[in-house]
């Protein structure tokens, strides 16, 4: 024991933070704002709206979630759902990716087990801000792994705001691509964490984390063709180590194996065309650790090139034959449609009409890559180019992600999300790299004037001494007016990401919110008002036919068997349906009897300008449903190649089962002031037929603001 | 208050057992009804009934009861029987309530059912008292047609009998029906009986024996929504920091003639007084003053169709259904709000704590068929029990909430068939010691701190294998 005032000044100096421990408190705070930042950003659609499920296919997400909570795993896993497709039926269990469910499932549990009172659903509406909020701390540990914590860090932030991620992941969208995005990219920062230390660990790490990705999201299929893709660069740039050939063995096997406890994916691994270049990969490391182990053994150079040589040859030959085989034999499956249109964007359009006609399957405008990326958009090539000035393992990788995901970023809109991490995480390392730069600048020209050069800095930072000494007043105020300019850009990409966040990713979709006269907010909620009607006032086992679009929703919240829904799966049910809506009453009246029909369901956007209505949908309706039955030709509801619902319309059109529907009795409806009774505001012109009569159907049901219009089906007239 | 009750009560039982013991059976036939007043109110779906009896002592010994009978299908929809007597004289008179209940007697035609009224002050031989009885009848008026079109409005039939069923002798009677509107397809005549405007008037009939009937029947045009609630879960959540939650599930059926065929959106908007004029487009609900957090959601998410009007008395809130209710639609909603804890929770003197709330559906003219009230006590309170005006099933169950570890005291109360007259209050009784508010914010201050050890504890501790 010393005297008191020495101990009292040791207990103050233990107080006072040394610098490594402060850089750790600032860095520890940082995350945890950047973690709270993701989660509210998010909020803003439960603030403007309510706690609520968005869009289509969360509706599903959400009613087999429901399942899951209240029959448990067993009853879920082995559920035949006899509510959609009818009279078919899906096996629900084997035909999803259990993934989100059993995640939430998994929180409401623990929250429950901690005595949180919440309702599933308030678990499912905040799992995708959940996940986005861990998500910023993978991106933050990837950019410590490729750069440094600064580049870290910024990764964070930038990936915490980016509007290309927060598309997907608002307060409700309780979506696959929710937790699947935090699952690819902890996958992958997993795995280069493995092959930057050879460690065991991480490498079984990255197959548990390859797992979750499978179960949650069919974009796996990207994790297991990049990975390999990966390591046969490294392979081709004679980056070849025992640290890569223990991280990509142990990811593929047991990542593979693991996989294939997922029903829904099964033997693919082994089976399908798109996971062969993962084996291929993974064959032709065997064949390197080999030839490494002869060389190894063999001293003779000649010798070895001329073994090497034959066993290259053997190696391809064996398997491009076992490939040939596999193919011919029928054991491994072709690639799949939705595949094909990522290498060519153009065979949708022309073979499979059901995956065009999806308006986030479309191929990317330049306007929607500057509004999900912003200032990323040419941080971007910067940050590539410092990858390149400092190759390494780690940074391939990154470069490589980047680059394959912008590609396919750039075929379809919806995969913008997957690029999102890579551009973040880039764009991170350009900022960081360049903030770091010239802030080494503006303060090692302090220490230059003290104490001259100091020695055991980076190579960076010796080369910006060196052309400081050069021009030093010039290079100072250039380094700030530089630092303010990166500030500036960083705040205004702070500011979109706010307003894209709030202005066009925090709609559910399923209310919808105009302005009125008087700059009030209007609230149309005609959506649920008819799944609710559905819903209690309908037989318990009514079936109702509408587009496969709302499917889902009539499912989840109107609780009624559907002919068709979103999970496309049968494409000759959906084009019976659309041959339905595309044909004269009395044909569809034998279809929607074939088919036991109860309610025929559409929406309607006439009354309210509401654009995204059946009757702009109709064409991929005759598109589809002409594919399969070809007495449906898609001319016969054009007018010299346009689409027309006025008193030019083709008379097909004008007679057709879904224009019927819709303008039932709304010749009598007067919609604008000074405008003819029957005027589409949706549209912008006065229907062509407003004298609509209906034989075999009539109207069970229309919401206030005409945007659902249920239609029941008359029992067959008596025989007598 | 309580004391003069109980020895009302106290009075009326010893007399009631002294006159059980003497004379049981005669005091039926010793009373005799000098004249009767009858007044049905048709015009909402609850059927209200004013009867002004004035009673007569015909015999020779007192008596303090006098019975009411009903035939059988009418008490199954009867929710509630009141008795008043008028006490004072000219101006100065008050309305005294009197005890009824419902009794059986052995000799009793065709079923009928009986209840009793217990006079404060026994009638003696020679005197007569008035009483005004009201009772009100639910599910009473049957649609006919049973089913009717968008454009047709609702026809009704009642039943009922012209002449009052009474155990007594009534020397003069008269019944006034009072309809909705002038529309009135078809009466029963039974002479002297005439109509004038809204209203039918049977009688004046003299000297009828005891237990006459003579059936009526009653078709006329009655287009006010019939909101029925078919069962109604009302939670009541007391918390000791200030609030008091209510949460209220409703199962609302339009219980008036079936929609039959087409909805027509466009009628409904353009001629909105002939198209679906029975249908229910809102609802009104009178909540207690100072109310907060109104919300109003089903199943799938939030209804923004409801206003809420507060003033310093009472709070209104006006509720659509998200569709317009016809004929056997059926909507279902939760109501939730929350309440300053001052106004509803006080302390006895001997330490207890009780909640005084208000029973019934909070709805205008609704009929609840089957209510189930329940009272969360915070955790840890001690001896409930629960204080109701007439008479209700009880249990008790357990509720787990927010960050709770032994689980709530829930006080459950049902009762069935319910109008808005059972807006009574009820009182539920319990002890609770302040320091069990403490337990939540301490177990949740303790797990933030062992987190923050926990933190302190990684950061100091090297759990390398290697060094």
């Amino acid at each position: 024991m010393a005297t008191m005032p020495a101990s009292a000044s040791d207990l103050l100096k233990s107080f006072k933070l040394k610098t490594k421990q402060q850089e750790l408190l600032i860095r520890v705070s940082i995350l945890c704002l950047v973690y709270i930042l993701a989660f509210i950003t998010r909020l803003f659609s439960v603030l403007r709206y309510e706690s609520m499920i968005h869009e289509f296919d969360p509706y599903f997400n959400y009613r087999t979630t429901l399942y899951l909570t209240e029959n448990g795993f067993y009853d879920f896993w082995n559920w035949f759902d006899y509510e959609s497709w009818y009279p078919l039926g899906r096996i629900v269990g084997g035909t999803l990716y259990p993934g989100l469910m059993v995640t939430a499932v998994l929180i409401y549990r623990i929250l429950r087990f901690l005595r949180f009172a919440v309702h599933i659903r308030e678990v499912c509406v905040l799992t995708a801000p959940f996940f986005a909020s861990n998500t910023t701390l993978v991106a933050y540990f990837f950019g410590k792994e490729i750069w440094d914590s600064g580049a870290g860090l910024v990764a964070a932030i930038l990936i915490a705001i980016c509007p290309g991620y927060i598309s997907r992941s608002v307060a409700g969208s309780y979506d696959n691509e929710g937790v699947a995005i935090f699952a690819l990219l902890f996958t992958f920062y997993v795995f280069v964490k493995a092959v930057n230390t050879g460690s065991l660990a991480w490498s079984l790490a990255s197959a548990f984390g390859y797992f979750y990705m499978v179960s949650a999201w069919g974009g796996y299929v990207f994790i297991i063709n990049l990975i390999p893709l990966y390591v046969l660069v490294l392979l081709i740039t004679g980056r070849y180590s025992m640290r890569l050939y223990v991280a990509y063995n142990c990811m593929y096997i047991l990542g593979m194996l693991l996989a294939m406890q997922i029903r829904f994916v099964g033997f693919q691994h082994v089976q399908s065309g798109e996971h062969m270049a993962a084996m291929g990969v993974f064959f032709l490391m065997q064949v390197f650790y080999f030839l490494d182990w002869v060389k190894h053994m063999l001293s003779d150079t000649k010798l070895f090139q001329a073994f090497l040589r034959i066993t290259v040859t053997c190696a391809v030959a064996v398997g491009g034959i076992a490939l040939g085989l596999g193919m011919v034999s029928g054991y491994i499956s072709p690639w799949t449609g939705r595949f094909y249109s990522l290498l060519d964007p153009t065979y949708a359009k022309d073979h499979i009409p059901i995956i065009a006609s999806v308006s986030e399957h479309q191929p990317t405008a330049w306007s929607s890559f500057m509004f999900d990326f912003h200032i990323l958009l040419f941080l971007f090539p910067a940050g590539l180019y410092f990858c390149f000035k400092r190759l390494s393992d780690a940074t391939i990788f990154i470069v490589m992600y980047g680059l394959t995901s912008m590609y396919f970023a750039g075929v379809m809109v919806r995969l913008i999300l997957v690029a999102t991490p890579a551009v973040c995480l880039i764009s991170a390392i350009a900022v960081s790299a360049t903030v770091k730069n010239l802030t080494v600048l503006l303060r090692s020209k302090n220490k230059v004037v003290q104490t001259g050069s100091t020695k055991g800095s980076g190579g960076s930072k010796s080369s910006s001494k060196a052309l400081l000494d050069q021009s030093q007043p010039f290079q100072k105020n250039g380094a700030i007016a530089l630092l303010f300019g990166a500030f500036y850009l960083l705040s205004r990409y702070a500011t979109h990401c706010t307003w894209v966040t709030s202005e066009a990713y925090s709609s559910p979709s399923i209310v919808l919110a105009a302005r009125g006269a008087h700059g009030n907010r209007v609230i149309f909620d005609d959506y649920r008002e008819a799944y609710f009607w559905l819903r209690q006032n309908t037989p318990q086992d009514a079936k109702v036919m509408s587009w496969w679009d709302y499917g889902y929703q009539i499912t989840a919240m109107g609780n009624r068997t559907v002919i068709v829904d979103n999970n496309t799966w049968n494409n000759t049910h959906i084009a019976t349906v659309g041959r339905a809506m595309s044909s004269y009453e009395d044909e569809a009246i034998e279809i929607i009897r074939s088919l036991d029909v109860d309610y025929v369901l559409v929406v309607f956007g006439g009354v309210t300008g509401y654009s995204s209505d059946d009757i702009n949908k109709f064409l991929w309706m005759v598109r589809i449903g002409g594919g399969v039955f070809p007495v449906i030709k898609e001319p016969d509801y054009l007018v010299n190649g346009e689409y027309r619902v006025d008193k030019g319309a083709a008379p097909k059109m004008l007679n057709c089962l879904m224009y019927k529907l819709c303008y039932y009795r709304f010749g009598e409806m007067l919609t604008e002031y000074g405008k003819p009774p029957g005027y589409d505001r949706a549209r912008g012109v006065e229907i062509g037929n407003k004298d609509v009569k209906l034989e075999h159907l009539e109207e069970a049901f229309t919401t206030s603001n005409w945007i659902v219009r249920i239609y029941r089906v008359k029992p067959p007239n008596n025989r007598w | 208050m309580d004391a003069p009750i109980r020895a009302r009560e106290a009075l009326g039982f010893i007399l009631f057992s002294l006159l059980f013991s003497i004379c049981r059976s005669s005091s039926l036939n010793h009373l005799l009804i000098s004249n009767a007043e009858r007044r049905i109110d048709l015009s909402s779906h609850i059927v209200k009934v004013y009867l002004t009896l004035k009673v007569e002592n015909a015999g020779s010994t007192p008596t303090s009861e006098v019975f009411l009978s009903f035939p059988p299908t009418q008490v199954d929809h009867l929710a509630t029987v009141e008795a008043l007597v008028t006490k004072g004289k000219r101006k100065k008179t008050t309305l005294v309530r009197l005890d009824v209940k419902p009794t059986e007697l052995p000799d009793a035609p065709n079923d009928a059912k009986y209840f009793t009224i217990y006079l404060a002050n026994p009638l003696k031989s020679g005197e007569s008292t008035t009483l005004e009885v009201l009772y009100l009848l639910t599910h009473s008026q049957e649609p006919f047609p049973a089913e009717i079109a968008q454009s047709e409005s609702q026809l009704v039939y009642y039943r009922d009998s012209a002449l009052i069923l009474s155990p007594y002798h009534i020397k003069q009677q008269t019944t006034f029906i009072k309809t909705p509107s002038t529309k009135v397809e078809s009466f029963t005549r039974v002479e002297p009986s005439n109509r004038a405007g809204t209203e039918i008037k049977y009688g004046p009939y003299e000297d009828h024996p005891p237990y006459s009937f003579s059936p009526i029947l009653i078709h006329f045009e009655n287009n006010s929504p019939f909101a029925v609630v078919e069962e109604l879960v009302r939670e009541v959540e007391i918390s000791h920091w200030g609030n008091l939650q209510v949460t209220e599930q409703y199962t609302l059926v339009h219980a008036g003639a079936r929609h039959k065929g087409v909805f027509s959106r466009v009628d409904f908007q353009s001629r909105p007084t002939l198209n679906g004029a029975s249908s229910l487009r809102y609802l009104l609900a009178r909540l207690p003053p100072r109310v907060h957090s109104v919300y109003y959601r089903d199943e799938i998410g939030n209804i923004s169709s409801s206003h809420l009007r507060t003033d310093s008395r009472k709070s209104e809130l006006e509720i659509e259904p998200r569709y317009p209710l016809f004929g056997g639609w059926k909507a279902t909603f939760v109501i939730g709000y929350g309440l300053p804890l001052q106004d509803f929770l006080f302390e006895t003197s001997d330490d207890r704590r009780y909640l005084n709330f208000t029973f019934g559906c909070p709805l205008l003219e609704t009929v609840v068929d089957k209510l189930t009230v329940k009272v969360v006590l915070p955790e840890g309170s001690k001896d409930p029990s629960a204080v109701v005006p007439f008479p209700v099933e009880q249990h008790l169950e357990t509720k787990y909430s927010y960050l709770d570890v032994v689980g709530r005291t829930v006080v459950v109360m049902e009762k069935k068939n319910l109008v808005p007259t059972h807006n009574s209050h009820f009182q539920v009784y319990y002890t609770f010691k302040p320091i069990f508010m403490l337990a939540e914010p301490l177990m949740l201050a303790s797990a933030f701190f062992l987190f923050f050890v926990a933190c302190v504890a990684y950061l100091h501790i090297d759990l390398s294998i290697r060094k």
